[in-house]
């Protein structure tokens, strides 16, 4: 890494937007990410009255407006909480703000949109640059790194064999990630491995995974449930046939995508697969000494205990 | 744009002959082979306009036809008449009626963007398969997929409480698209859940799905987007020719006759 790399610094303490789904189906991912920062000395602070950031739909409907929607999130923490960092755990959350951030910068009309709709809502406009946008990968490993990890794995995973599973929205389109393809120490869009690096820092075996960056069609997944129980039935093949006792997430529509289909695919298709879904930050924190509980494993789906116990893990 | 489509040759316009000898030479089944041809009369020259005048159609006009799209595409993989290059193509032809054939599986794109990660010309097919889907629905010629049903009612709710809750989600758009809510699988995965989810949580997601919950001082933040989304509504229906000034009949009026025609 670079020696001007203040991130560790500024890393330290950065604004917190969970979003909505880490309030519903992915509060094990809220409940496990807060967790890992606390044992690792990271420091969180909520964005205050956040909105949603718009997701994939609202998009659909106005690209505009979800540009404004994620806007005002960085709008609050720029000047209320004069924040200069935000983390996202959530892909959708993460890539919409990224977005926003491109479009501000770059379009002109997106610039009047989002100023018209912001004085008319009464709070301050966002201007691109002002705060940075990061995903708890990026906390994570920039704010720590692999060697400090290292040093503090208390129960190691073992070599847990892992699938890292990043999904779309944190590499596409590349236009928006502009830190990404830097060469060591930024993440690849096509092959993206913080993941992967922070948790074999952990102890765990990372397999030769080819779908890291395929898609779940978590866009469609009740409106075109077939195309997505196909899709994460390829996605689980593909771990299970790399050898993979777990699937590591980085995202709750992901995860939760992963588990739904897994079920439907049984259910529907009679397609059984025992691969397991656990969040990375669930992954991290037991092995930072937490327990199960506190990284909230008993909230998902699929039964992660069972992997973690078979090896002595939890 | 010169990639002759095998798409644009109907499976009914083909004619070959198992058994046939012509003037002594045995001709029969793939030499005998030809395509009947047809006169495509229904040329809509603004076509591609139409589309770039929609969100996500801005930049089709800089396609160069390489297929890196449909060669990259998630959807083309599980289903191969999904051909975002041959749509543009159409598109562009203003060969509206060709489009139309595949009018029902357009909105099955599921956005994983790996086809503008791939695009040279930065076209964002993504994008222009967004505007295909709005201008079909918009057009009269297909209904609301469920996919758009979905949409609006994820927008709906952000933009009345500035959140979502998920289950108001499921329930909303189950209802909206006239299925049961209670299939077997998402009953299985309640079931599982439920299996060692702790008290004080299966608690918490049962207050969410009876509190709405919501963004503080949203009020004026509404107004501006129902604003908004209605001004933008109004102009995309102009772009498309679909208001007639001052009435206000004229979306029933121009379904009816894009019904028609097609």
């Amino acid at each position: 890494m670079m020696d001007t790399d203040d991130r560790k610094e500024r890393y330290r303490k950065v604004a917190y937007y969970p979003g909505c789904a880490l309030e519903g189906t992915g509060h094990a991912y809220n409940r496990s990410t807060k967790a890992v920062g606390k044992a690792l000395g990271l420091e969180l602070d909520e964005v205050p009255n956040w909105n949603c950031c718009g997701a994939m739909e609202v998009k659909n409907v106005d690209p505009k407006v979800q540009t404004y929607l994620s806007s005002r999130v960085m709008a609050i923490a720029a000047s209320e909480m004069h924040a200069d960092v935000v983390m996202a755990p959530c892909n959708g959350c993460y890539h919409n703000l990224k977005k926003a951030e491109y479009d501000l910068a770059h379009d002109a009309a997106s610039r009047d949109t989002v100023a018209a709709i912001s004085a008319k809502a009464g709070h301050a406009t966002y201007e691109a640059g002002q705060v940075e946008t990061i995903h708890a990968l990026d906390w994570i490993m920039h704010g720590v790194g692999e060697d400090e990890l290292r040093k503090r794995v208390s129960n190691s995973l073992r070599g847990l064999k892992i699938a890292n599973y990043y999904g779309c929205m944190y590499t596409r389109p590349r236009h928006i990630f502009p830190e990404k393809d830097k060469g060591p120490g930024s993440d690849s869009t096509l092959k993206p491995h913080f993941m992967d690096d922070l948790l074999e820092a952990a102890g765990a075996v990372n397999v030769d995974f080819p779908l890291k960056t395929a898609c779940c069609g978590g866009a469609h997944t009740l409106s075109d449930s077939d195309l997505s129980t196909k899709l994460v039935l390829n996605i689980l093949r593909a771990a299970e046939a790399a050898g993979a006792d777990v699937i590591a997430t980085e995202c709750p529509t992901c995860h939760s995508g992963l588990e739904m289909h897994q079920v439907r695919a049984e259910k529907v298709l009679g397609e059984k697969t025992t691969v397991k879904m656990l969040y990375f930050t669930q992954l991290l924190g037991i092995a930072l000494g937490l327990s199960a509980r506190q990284v909230g494993v008993q909230e998902n789906v699929s039964d992660g205990l069972e992997p973690l116990k078979a090896r002595g893990i939890a | 744009m010169p990639i002759h489509e095998k798409s644009l040759i109907r499976p009914e316009q083909i004619r070959y002959h198992d058994k046939l000898v012509m003037d002594g030479i045995d001709v029969s089944g793939h030499w005998s082979l030809f395509v009947e041809p047809r006169v495509v009369t229904d040329y809509n020259e603004k076509l591609q306009d139409e589309i770039a005048a929609l969100p996500g159609g801005e930049r089709i006009h800089r396609c160069w036809q390489c297929g890196s799209c449909t060669n990259s595409c998630t959807v083309n993989a599980v289903n191969p008449d999904f051909n975002p290059r041959f749509w543009i193509y159409l598109i562009r032809m203003g060969m509206e009626s060709e489009l139309l054939r595949d009018k029902e599986i357009i909105w099955q794109c599921v956005s994983c963007n790996k086809c503008t990660y791939a695009c040279p010309r930065d076209v964002f097919p993504e994008g222009v398969m967004k505007a295909t889907a709005h201008w079909l629905e918009l057009k009269g010629h297909t209904p609301q997929s469920k996919s758009s049903m979905f949409d609006a009612e994820f927008t709906e709710q952000v933009v009345a409480t500035g959140k979502i809750e998920e289950g108001r989600i499921i329930r909303g758009f189950f209802k909206r698209s006239g299925q049961p809510l209670a299939q077997p699988w998402l009953i299985e995965m309640a079931k599982r859940l439920a299996r060692h989810l702790p008290l004080k949580m299966g608690f918490l997601m049962g207050i969410a799905a009876i509190v709405r919950p919501r963004t503080r001082g949203w009020g004026r933040a509404r107004g501006a987007l129902e604003d908004y989304i209605a001004g933008q509504e109004h102009a995309r229906r102009k772009a498309l020719g679909l208001d007639e000034p001052g009435s206000a009949r004229a979306h029933g009026a121009a379904k009816a006759a894009s019904g028609a025609e097609g």
